[in-house]
């Protein structure tokens, strides 16, 4: 039975366990819908969820776990002479699930019986002609003990999968039937079905914190393991970044980090006065058509994939700086070489983050009361000098918590500076020069063919945990500086 | 009284919101050093006519005045009048008290400065003490001058935003409910206070208290449905009146 079958018949029970539990409810109120607690379609919802709940969750659950049992216990079947030169119990795994799926196969196509597909002393290479004969796919000849192990990893596969479809369906009725028992017209189901939605609610909110908490300790846990490879001194004192797979790298994150604070602030210089003044016309000048059409219109940048401001970056920035500042440009200086330069990837990301700061700044400055701006008009001011005497500093908290959220953002940013900023990680205040960020050099050291044991790869952890905390700590005060504002005028 | 010279003179006034036809042919003759109290149930346009008469209409943009509204003979819609300088002339006291999230003496000298009324740090410190004791708050914030000024109680908040507004020197100053948002108490303190302006300006009071506009005010105009009712000595309006609406109003039947 496949799990869309499963699937379906608990939906039918659901639905079956709906209206037998309305009308069973109305049978004991006597059809008198005044005389039941809740209103009908509760007692169908409380037995149609009493019936579900559980049992998709121990389907999710038994889903998620019988690979991995079966996994570990066929693996331990393989004998470790079985294991080839230069492969590991990994490859020779999924060597197994293929064989196993090719029997499965095979036996669905007529190409083999059951029984010749569970014999253990069929003889391998006619079960190699068969099973490609009959299309199914495979890398290399089966052996006696990958056949073995398929064998057994197909038998446990089908049992757990009977045994899940038992316990999942009587789990499923058992709980159908609790329900349908409990329905009577004093039962509380409203109170009892607004519980479960909010089991339901909080169980999506825990989903999203426990992904967090595991990100952060899977990296971690990485972290660590990099920190006993290599000198945490030289992590974050050291000056020079040199990864070398074949030993004696120097892995420091300061010049990484000085590329990276150098572009992110090029890209504040760009979106900060862009952005702040956008929003000050946008709320303070512009007509509602205007704002109606022109608001949009600068979301819509918010919405390009950073991977398109990166090809911009490349093949439209860049350029147009080089013949600006390169060797035989317009201003006659030789000063930029490359297309690829501190200056390109920071004015691209300025870009990208104007309508970041323009959205948010817009905001405050919204919220800032009318009477405000009535109480500066009424003393005679300007417009513009209300705004710069009254409106601004009243919203500056809130700008501040919006330029920090930027720079978070500026200093997370990856695409474009893989794109635009190059490679070499050096300190240099030049911003015509290549250089290269924190983000950059974590997909570099992770791209291509990585050994995970290496603290050449395992330095790319310590990176992003260094990243995370940094931009979790801008983030932290941009939030309390925000909600400080906010307090004010509530 | 009659010897009081005409600071404000409305002619047939009109204002429309949109399709909305918000005051309707309003004649009011507004006298120096006098308190005028506008009175009339919500919505009658009180607030509205007051807000003609230093253009914060402008700021509505659906707003339209017509007719002719002069301040000491001069038409304030005329094309050559800089709404701005207009309301540095007539100051305005907002319902709701309004400090900005500055010091109070930043909130003081928001005025002056902008209009450049001081030449150096001495003669703002003195205009800025001078509104302070006009409006009666001195005593109580001349030792915390740099704290803010929205850190007040609403009473002193509101006696705050007079100061700020006697500061830029108006000839005239307009209030909008300024003590809607008060308890009685900063409510007396604030009538007394507009009892003293009136040596030196025309005060014009919107209020929804009968009460205090017939404490504070020499001239009282109802307002109904966007037309002015009656117009006329406060005594009179409130002993005498000549309209049975205000009659019905002043004796609670309407409104």
């Amino acid at each position: 039975m496949a799990l869309s079958w499963l699937l379906l018949i608990l939906l039918a029970l659901a639905v079956i366990g709906f209206f037998a539990g309305r009308s069973r409810a109305l049978a004991s109120a006597g059809g008198n819908v005044r005389d039941l607690h809740s209103l009908p379609s509760y007692y169908g919802y409380n037995v149609a969820l009493t019936a579900l709940v559980p049992a998709v969750g121990v389907l999710i659950v038994w889903l998620l776990a019988q690979p991995m049992i079966v996994n570990s216990t066929v693996s331990g079947l393989i004998p470790d002479q079985a294991l080839l030169e230069g492969s590991d119990r990994g490859l020779i795994m999924s060597e197994v699930r293929r064989v196993a799926y090719g029997l499965d196969g095979a036996v669905a196509s007529g190409a083999m019986t059951e029984t010749q597909a569970r014999n253990g002393n069929a003889d391998t290479d006619a079960l190699t002609k068969t099973l490609k004969d009959a299309g199914q796919i495979l890398t290399q000849d089966v052996t006696q003990p990958i056949l073995v192990a398929a064998q057994k990893f197909r038998s446990m596969t089908s049992s757990g999968t009977v045994a899940m479809q038992v316990v999942v369906l009587a789990l499923a009725l058992l709980g159908a039937a609790f329900a349908y028992v409990r329905t009577h017209k004093e039962f509380r189901a409203r109170n009892v079905v607004e519980q479960g939605v909010l089991a339901l609610l909080l169980l999506a909110a825990s989903i999203a914190i426990l992904t967090t908490i595991g990100i952060v300790l899977s990296m971690l846990f990485e972290t660590m393991n990099f920190f006993q490879l290599h000198s945490w001194k030289d992590f974050f004192f050291g000056s020079t970044w040199a990864p070398n797979f074949r030993g004696g790298s120097e892995l420091s994150i300061l010049p990484l980090l000085w590329g990276t604070l150098y572009i992110s602030v090029i890209a504040l210089l760009v979106a900060v006065p862009i952005g702040l003044f956008a929003a000050i016309y946008l709320s303070e000048y512009a007509s509602g058509i205007t704002r109606s059409i022109a608001k949009p219109l600068l979301e819509i940048l918010a919405g390009i994939p950073t991977i398109v401001y990166g090809l911009f970056a490349l093949l439209t920035v860049g350029p147009a700086l080089v013949s600006m500042f390169g060797d035989g440009g317009i201003l006659g200086v030789d000063w930029m070489a490359s297309s690829n330069a501190v200056l390109t990837a920071g004015l691209v990301m300025g870009i990208m983050l104007i309508p970041f700061v323009s959205s948010l700044s817009d905001d405050i400055i919204n919220a800032v009361p009318q009477t405000m701006r009535d109480g500066s008009l009424g003393l005679g001011a300007t417009h513009s000098e209300t705004v710069r005497n009254v409106i601004l500093p009243a919203a500056l908290p809130g700008i501040v918590g919006a330029i920090l959220l930027a720079a978070s953002r500026a200093i997370g940013e990856t695409m474009i500076v893989v794109m635009a900023a190059g490679a070499i990680a050096k300190f240099s205040g030049n911003p015509f020069e290549a250089m290269t960020t924190i983000t950059t050099r974590i997909v570099s050291q992770l791209t291509g063919d990585t050994d995970f044991a290496s603290p050449e790869t395992l330095v790319a952890f310590a990176l992003g945990l260094t990243l995370f905390i940094i931009t979790l700590g801008l983030n932290i005060f941009a939030l309390y500086i925000v909600r400080k504002y906010r307090e004010q005028y509530e | 009284m009659d010897s009081k010279a005409i600071k404000i003179a409305a002619n047939n006034v009109q204002v429309y919101y949109g399709d909305t036809h918000a005051i309707k042919d309003v004649d009011v003759q507004i006298e120096d050093k006098t308190v005028t109290a506008f009175i009339g149930p919500s919505g009658c346009g009180k607030s509205t006519f007051l807000r003609c008469l230093n253009r914060m209409n402008d700021t509505i943009d659906i707003c339209r005045v017509e007719g002719d509204i002069l301040l000491d003979g001069e038409d304030i819609y005329d094309k050559r009048v800089d709404p701005v300088q207009l309301r540095a002339k007539v100051g305005m006291v907002f319902q709701k008290p309004n400090p900005f999230p500055k010091s109070i003496y930043d909130n003081v000298a928001y005025g002056p400065r902008i209009h450049g009324l001081a030449k150096n740090k001495a003669e703002l410190d003195d205009i800025v003490e001078k509104s302070l004791r006009r409006a009666a708050i001195w005593d109580e914030v001349k030792d915390r001058l740099d704290a803010p000024g929205t850190g007040l109680s609403g009473g002193q908040q509101q006696r705050l935003c007079i100061a700020r507004a006697v500061a830029t020197e108006p000839e005239v100053l307009l209030m909008d409910e300024p003590c809607s948002a008060l308890d009685p108490i900063a409510t007396a303190q604030v009538e007394e206070l507009i009892d003293e302006l009136r040596s030196r300006y025309s005060v014009v009071i919107v209020t929804h208290s009968m009460q205090q506009a017939a404490r504070v005010s020499q001239k009282t105009a109802f307002f109904h449905l966007g037309n002015l009712v009656e117009f006329g000595e406060t005594g009179q309006i409130f002993t005498n009146p000549e309209d049975p609406r205000t009659e019905s109003y002043i004796t609670g039947r309407i409104g």
